[in-house]
C-alpha cells in the first residue's frame, strides 16, 4: 500500500498547499514534497522485484483490486513497480522537491496555487509510473497535462497563453491517437481472449501470438501495424521525436523554470517510458519490422535537435532543443532491442532527467540574477556568480557525456547496445550518425558558455549582479552530486533496470 | 407496515410544487424567497432520497418494475434513475434561483413552475402509454415556456420565450400527429400493445407506422435539443435567466431522452420494426452524427459563453443519441450502451448545470457574457473559477473527471456494438470541444481582468459546490452509477 499512500498523500498535500497563504506556500510545498521523496527512496532500498512487470516478473509493492466493469472488461486498481518504473518514480519525487525549491526565487505571484499544482502534477506522475491497469494509467497520464497547462499558462513568459494551448492541444490529440490505437488493438483485436485491460495481461496475450483477430476490416497483422503506429506517434509527440517536436521549444521557453525542469526532467520521459511499455514490450515484432524507420527517426532527432540548438541565441532554447537531441538517443537505444540498448535507454531517461533538470535550473538561476537569457546580452558571468557558473559548466560537460557522469554512462550503454543491434539494418551506421551528434552538442554548449560565462564581465543593466542566494544554488549542487553519483556508480539503478529488461530481449535475468 | 406507492418520488415533486403555490397564495407579497427555496430543496431532496432508496434498497423496482393505472405508467429502474437526476438538478437550480432572482417579483410562481416541470419530467420517464407521454411532455413544456420568459421586462428573455414557444408548439403538434398515426396503425396507445402490433406484423399499415415513428422521433428531438429540432436551444438558453437555462439544458434534455429510450425500445421493438423497413437505429445514427458535428462546430465559433454552452449542449445530445443509435435487435450490448448513455446524462446533469450556474453567478455579479468578460475571474474568485474549470474539463472529457468516464463507457459500448465509425466521429468532436471549453479556462486564469465584484452569493456558491462534488466524486463513485444505469437499461430489453 506504500504506493497508494504516497499518491494519496501527495494529492492531499496539493490541496493543503492550495489553501495556505501565499507567504508560506513555498516552505509548506517543499516540506510536504519531502514525504514522497523519502517514501520513494525507502521503496528503492526495499525493492525486491525481479523481471519485467509486463512479462510475468515479480512486482514490488503490488496492489490489485477490482473497480468496475467496462464492456465486459474488468477495470482494476493495479499498481506496482519493477526495475524500469522504480527509477522513474524516484526521479519524479527527487526532481519535484528540487524544482519546488528552485521556484522560491522566480515565483512571486499566486504562490499557493503554483506549489499546489506542482504537487498535483507529482501525484499524477507517481500514479502514471506505477499504474499497471490501462485505464488507471490513462487517467493519470492525461491528468498530468492539466497542472502543466496551468503552470505554463499562468506563470509563463510573454507568449505563455499560446505556448500553453499549443502544449495542451498537441499532447492531448496525441494521447487520443494512442488511446484509439490501444483500444482498437485490445477491444477489437484481442476481444474475448483477455478479461481485463491490465497491461501485463494484454502484453502476455499479445506476445503469446495468434490471439489477435481482424477488426474494422483490417487483418490481424495490419491491425497490429496500425495500432503500433497510432501509439508510436502518440508517444512520439510527448518525447518529442522530430518532426513532432514543435510544441517543445515554445512550452519550454515560456514555462517558468521549475515547470521546465519538470517538463524536461520527467514529462518527456512519459513518452519513452510508455513506448517501452506499449510499443516495444507488447508489439516487439512490429517494432523490428519498422526498426529502420524508428532508428532513422532517432538518429534524425539527435542530429536535427543538435543543429537547431546550435542556431539558438536563447540559453533556454538551447537546452530545450538539446533535449530533443538527447531523447533521440533514448529512441535509438529502445529500437536496438539489445539488452544494453534498451537498458541504456532507460538509464538515459534518468540521466537526462537529472542533467536537463540541472541545466534548466542553472539557466533559471542566471536569469533570476541577470534578467536575460540571450547569449549576446552578457559575458563574463563567472566573475560574478562563480558557484552557479561552476555548476553550469559541470552540468554542460555532463550533457556532452564526460566520463564519470550519468550522461556518459547512459550514452555509452546505448551506443554499445545499438552498435550490436541485430534488429536495425546496418546498425553501426546509425550508431555512428548518432554519435556524431555529441560533437555538435559539445560545439554549441562550449560556444554558448564561452560567450556568456567567460571573458570580461559585461551586462547592460542598472542592477547589481551578484552570487545567487543559497536556496537557488543548493538544488543545483544536489543535482550535480546525483549526476556524478550515477556516473560513478550506475549500478545504483542499472542493475535493476537490466534485470527488468532481460526478459524482453531474451537474455537471462 | 405501510408500503409507499411506487410513484412516491414523482408525487413528492408534485406535492412540493403545490406546497410552494400554497405558500405563495397565503403570503403573496413575500419578497424573501428563503422559505420557497427551502420548500423546493427539501421536497426535491425527499424525492431524490425516495428514488435512490427505491433503486438501491432491494424493493425489486429497479429490476422488475411495476405498471400502474391500467399500464399507463410504469415505475422501473430507468424511471427512478431519471427521477433521481431531475430531483438533483432541481435542487441545484432552486438553490441558484434564491440568489439569482433575489428581489424579483413572482418568485412563488417561479419555484412552482420549476417543480411542476420536474414533476412532468419524472412522469415522462415513467410514461408507458403515448397518451401519458404527451400529457407529461406538455407538463414539462408549458412551465418551461413561462420560465424562459420569466424576466418579462427583459427583451432577451421574452424573445427567447416566444421562440421557444413557437417551435415547441410546432413540435408538440408533430409529436401528437405521430402518436395518432401510431394509434391508427396499431390500434393502441399503450407501449406494450404497440410493440405487440409491431411484432405480429403491420401489414399494409407499415407506411403509416413509419411516418408515425419518424414524427415521434421529431417530438423527442425537440425536447432533447437534437437536430433537426435544435434551433430553439441557443436562442432559449441565451435569453433565458441562467438558472432556467441550466434546468432546461440538463433536466429537460434528459427527460426527452428518457421518453425516447422507453418509447423506442419498448414501443417500437427494433427487430420487427427494422424488418418492416422502419430502422430507427439508422435514423438515430444519422441524427447523432448531425447533432454532434453541428453542436460542436457551432460552439467553436461563438463569442458568448452562454451561447457556447448552448451549442455544446446540442453536441452532448449527439453523444447521448449514440445510446439509441448503437442498438441492434437482440444484441447483448444493448443494455450496456444505453446504460452508458443514461450515465452520461447523469454526469451531464451535474457538470452542465454547474457550468450554467457559473454563468448565473457571473450575471449576478454583473460581468458580461462574452469570453473576454470572464478575464481574470480566477484570481478574484478562485473557488468559483476552480469549479467552472472542473465543469468545463469534465464536459470536454478530460480525465479524471466524471465526463471522461461516462464518455468512455458510452464510446466503449458503441465500439462493442460494432459502430466504431460513429465513435471515431464522436472522438474527433470530443477533442475539438476541448478547444472551445479551454477558451473559457484561458480567460478565467491566464488573462488579466479588472472587475468590481460583489460578495459571493451563498446559495449559488452552495449549488456550485454540490455540482462540483458531483462532478469530481464520480471518480470513485462512478461504479455504482454506471452499474445502476446499465442494470436499468438491460431490464428494458428483457
Amino acid at each position: 500500500m506504500i504506493i497508494e499512500t504516497l499518491i494519496g498523500f501527495t494529492f492531499v498535500a496539493a490541496l493543503l498547499t492550495l489553501l495556505v497563504p501565499d507567504e508560506v506556500a513555498n516552505r509548506v510545498g517543499a516540506a510536504l514534497s519531502l514525504v514522497p521523496l523519502v517514501g520513494t527512496l525507502w521503496m528503492w532500498t526495499q525493492f525486491d522485484g525481479s523481471g519485467n512487470a509486463l512479462t510475468g516478473g515479480t512486482l514490488s509493492f503490488e496492489t490489485q483490486f477490482d473497480l468496475l466493469t467496462l464492456s465486459g472488461y474488468q477495470v482494476q486498481w493495479f499498481t506496482g513497480v519493477d526495475g524500469i518504473s522504480l527509477p522513474l518514480v524516484v526521479l519524479t519525487a527527487f526532481l519535484t522537491t528540487l524544482a519546488i525549491v528552485s521556484a522560491w526565487t522566480p515565483i512571486d505571484d499566486r504562490q499557493s496555487q503554483f506549489y499546489g499544482l506542482m504537487l498535483l502534477m507529482e501525484a499524477n506522475l507517481l500514479g502514471m509510473f506505477t499504474a499497471l491497469d490501462f485505464f488507471v494509467w490513462f487517467v493519470f497520464w492525461e491528468a498530468t497535462l492539466v497542472p502543466m497547462y496551468f503552470l505554463i499558462g499562468v506563470w509563463g513568459g510573454p507568449r505563455r497563453k499560446y505556448a500553453a494551448i499549443k502544449f495542451f492541444v498537441y499532447t492531448n490529440v496525441a494521447s487520443l491517437l494512442m488511446f484509439v490505437g490501444f483500444v482498437a488493438l485490445t477491444f477489437g483485436g484481442l476481444g474475448d481472449s483477455i478479461d481485463t485491460l491490465a497491461l501485463p495481461e494484454v502484453a502476455m496475450a499479445l506476445n503469446a501470438g495468434g490471439n489477435v483477430s481482424s477488426f474494422m476490416g483490417l487483418a490481424p497483422g495490419t491491425l497490429k501495424l496500425v495500432a503500433f503506429i497510432a501509439m508510436f506517434v502518440g508517444f512520439a509527440v510527448k518525447v518529442p521525436v522530430a518532426p513532432l517536436h514543435t510544441w517543445l521549444p515554445d512550452a519550454h521557453v515560456e514555462a517558468p523554470t521549475p515547470a521546465s525542469v519538470m517538463l524536461a526532467g520527467v514529462l518527456l520521459k512519459m513518452g519513452t517510458y510508455a513506448m517501452l511499455r506499449f510499443n516495444f514490450t507488447m508489439l516487439p515484432d512490429i517494432a523490428s519490422d519498422l526498426a529502420i524507420v524508428i532508428a532513422a527517426l532517432g538518429a534524425f532527432s539527435v542530429i536535427y535537435g543538435a543543429i537547431l540548438a546550435l542556431a539558438q541565441e536563447d540559453l533556454k532554447r538551447i537546452v530545450a532543443y538539446s533535449s530533443v537531441s538527447s531523447m533521440g538517443y533514448v529512441l535509438l537505444g529502445l529500437v536496438a532491442y539489445t539488452e544494453f540498448g534498451v537498458a541504456g535507454a532507460t538509464f538515459q531517461m534518468i540521466a537526462h532527467g537529472l542533467i536537463s533538470g540541472l541545466m534548466f535550473m542553472a539557466v533559471g538561476v542566471i536569469y533570476n540574477t541577470t534578467h536575460t537569457r540571450m547569449v549576446g546580452d552578457m559575458s563574463g558571468l563567472a566573475d560574478r556568480m562563480p558557484v552557479t557558473v561552476g555548476i553550469f559548466v559541470a552540468g554542460a560537460f555532463g550533457y556532452m557525456g564526460l566520463p564519470l557522469m550519468a550522461g556518459f554512462a547512459g550514452e555509452y550503454f546505448i551506443f554499445v547496445g545499438s552498435f550490436h543491434s541485430t534488429v536495425i539494418p546496418s546498425a553501426p551506421l546509425f550508431t555512428a550518425a548518432a554519435m556524431f551528434g555529441i560533437v555538435i552538442v559539445a560545439g554549441y554548449l562550449l560556444l554558448a558558455m564561452q560567450r556568456t560565462l567567460f571573458g570580461p564581465f559585461e551586462l547592460d543593466a542598472d542592477y547589481e549582479v551578484g552570487p545567487a542566494p543559497f536556496h537557488d544554488v543548493a538544488p543545483l549542487a544536489v543535482l550535480l552530486l546525483a549526476v556524478i553519483a550515477l556516473g560513478v556508480a550506475p549500478d545504483l539503478f542499472f542493475d535493476m533496470i537490466l534485470n527488468a529488461i532481460a526478459p524482453l530481449v531474451g537474455g537471462g535475468a | 407496515m405501510v408500503t409507499a406507492p411506487p410513484l412516491t418520488p414523482t408525487f413528492l415533486l408534485g406535492l412540493t410544487a403545490l406546497a410552494v403555490l400554497l405558500y405563495d397564495s397565503v403570503w403573496p407579497d413575500s419578497s424573501d424567497a428563503s422559505v420557497l427555496t427551502g420548500i423546493s430543496v427539501i421536497g426535491s431532496l425527499a424525492s431524490l432520497g425516495a428514488a435512490g432508496w427505491f433503486l438501491t434498497a432491494g424493493t425489486g423496482l429497479a429490476t422488475d418494475g411495476v405498471s400502474l393505472y391500467a399500464d399507463a405508467v410504469v415505475v422501473d429502474g430507468m424511471s427512478l434513475f431519471f427521477t433521481a437526476l431531475f430531483a438533483a438538478v432541481t435542487i441545484l437550480v432552486s438553490l441558484a434561483s434564491f440568489d439569482y432572482f433575489a428581489g424579483k417579483d413572482n418568485q412563488g410562481e417561479l419555484f412552482g413552475l420549476m417543480l411542476l416541470a420536474a414533476t412532468g419530467m419524472s412522469l415522462m420517464a415513467s410514461a408507458n402509454s403515448l397518451a401519458t407521454a404527451f400529457v407529461a411532455l406538455e407538463l414539462v413544456s408549458l412551465p418551461s415556456y413561462a420560465l424562459v420568459a420569466f424576466l418579462k421586462n427583459d427583451r432577451g428573455s421574452s424573445e427567447a420565450g416566444l421562440k421557444y414557444f413557437l417551435i415547441g408548439a410546432l413540435s408538440s403538434a408533430i409529436f401528437v400527429f405521430g402518436v395518432s398515426l401510431i394509434y391508427g396503425a396499431t390500434g393502441s396507445l399503450l407501449l406494450p400493445d404497440v410493440a405487440a402490433a409491431f411484432e405480429s406484423g403491420l401489414g399494409d399499415r407499415v407506411g403509416i407506422a413509419g411516418v408515425g415513428v419518424l414524427m415521434v422521433a421529431g417530438g423527442v428531438a425537440f425536447k432533447a435539443a437534437a437536430v433537426p429540432f435544435h434551433f430553439w436551444a441557443p436562442e432559449a438558453y441565451e435569453g433565458a435567466p441562467a438558472p432556467v437555462s441550466a434546468f432546461l439544458s440538463s433536466a429537460s434534455k434528459a427527460a426527452g431522452f428518457a421518453l425516447a429510450f422507453r418509447v423506442f425500445v419498448v414501443g417500437f421493438p427494433l427487430g420487427p420494426a427494422a424488418n418492416a423497413g422502419i430502422d430507427w437505429a439508422l435514423l438515430f445514427q444519422v441524427l447523432a452524427v448531425a447533432t454532434m458535428v453541428l453542436g460542436n462546430f457551432a460552439a467553436a465559433t461563438q463569442e458568448n459563453v452562454k451561447r457556447m454552452l448552448a451549442y455544446s449542449s446540442i453536441g452532448h445530445a449527439g453523444y447521448v443519441l449514440i445510446g439509441l443509435a448503437a442498438l441492434s435487435a437482440g444484441a447483448s450490448t444493448n443494455g450496456d450502451v444505453m446504460g452508458a448513455a443514461m450515465a452520461h446524462l447523469f454526469v451531464y446533469g451535474f457538470m452542465n448545470t454547474g457550468a450554467f450556474l457559473f454563468v448565473a453567478l457571473a450575471e449576478n455579479w454583473g460581468v458580461g457574457r462574452r469570453f473576454e468578460d470572464y478575464n481574470g475571474l480566477g484570481a478574484e474568485k478562485p473557488f468559483a473559477a476552480v469549479a467552472m474549470t472542473a465543469f468545463l474539463f469534465s464536459l470536454a472529457g478530460v480525465p479524471p473527471l466524471g465526463g471522461f468516464f461516462s464518455k468512455l463507457f458510452l464510446f466503449a459500448g458503441a465500439v462493442e456494438a460494432g459502430l466504431w465509425w460513429l465513435v471515431v466521429i464522436a472522438v474527433i468532436n470530443s477533442s475539438l470541444s476541448l478547444f472551445y471549453y479551454s477558451r473559457v479556462v484561458r480567460a478565467l486564469w491566464f488573462e488579466e481582468g479588472d472587475h468590481d465584484l460583489g460578495a459571493a452569493p451563498t446559495a449559488l456558491y452552495a449549488a456550485l459546490a454540490i455540482a462540483l462534488i458531483g462532478t469530481v466524486l464520480l471518480l470513485p463513485g462512478f461504479g455504482p452509477v454506471i452499474e445502476t444505469a446499465q442494470e436499468a437499461a438491460t431490464a428494458l430489453f428483457a
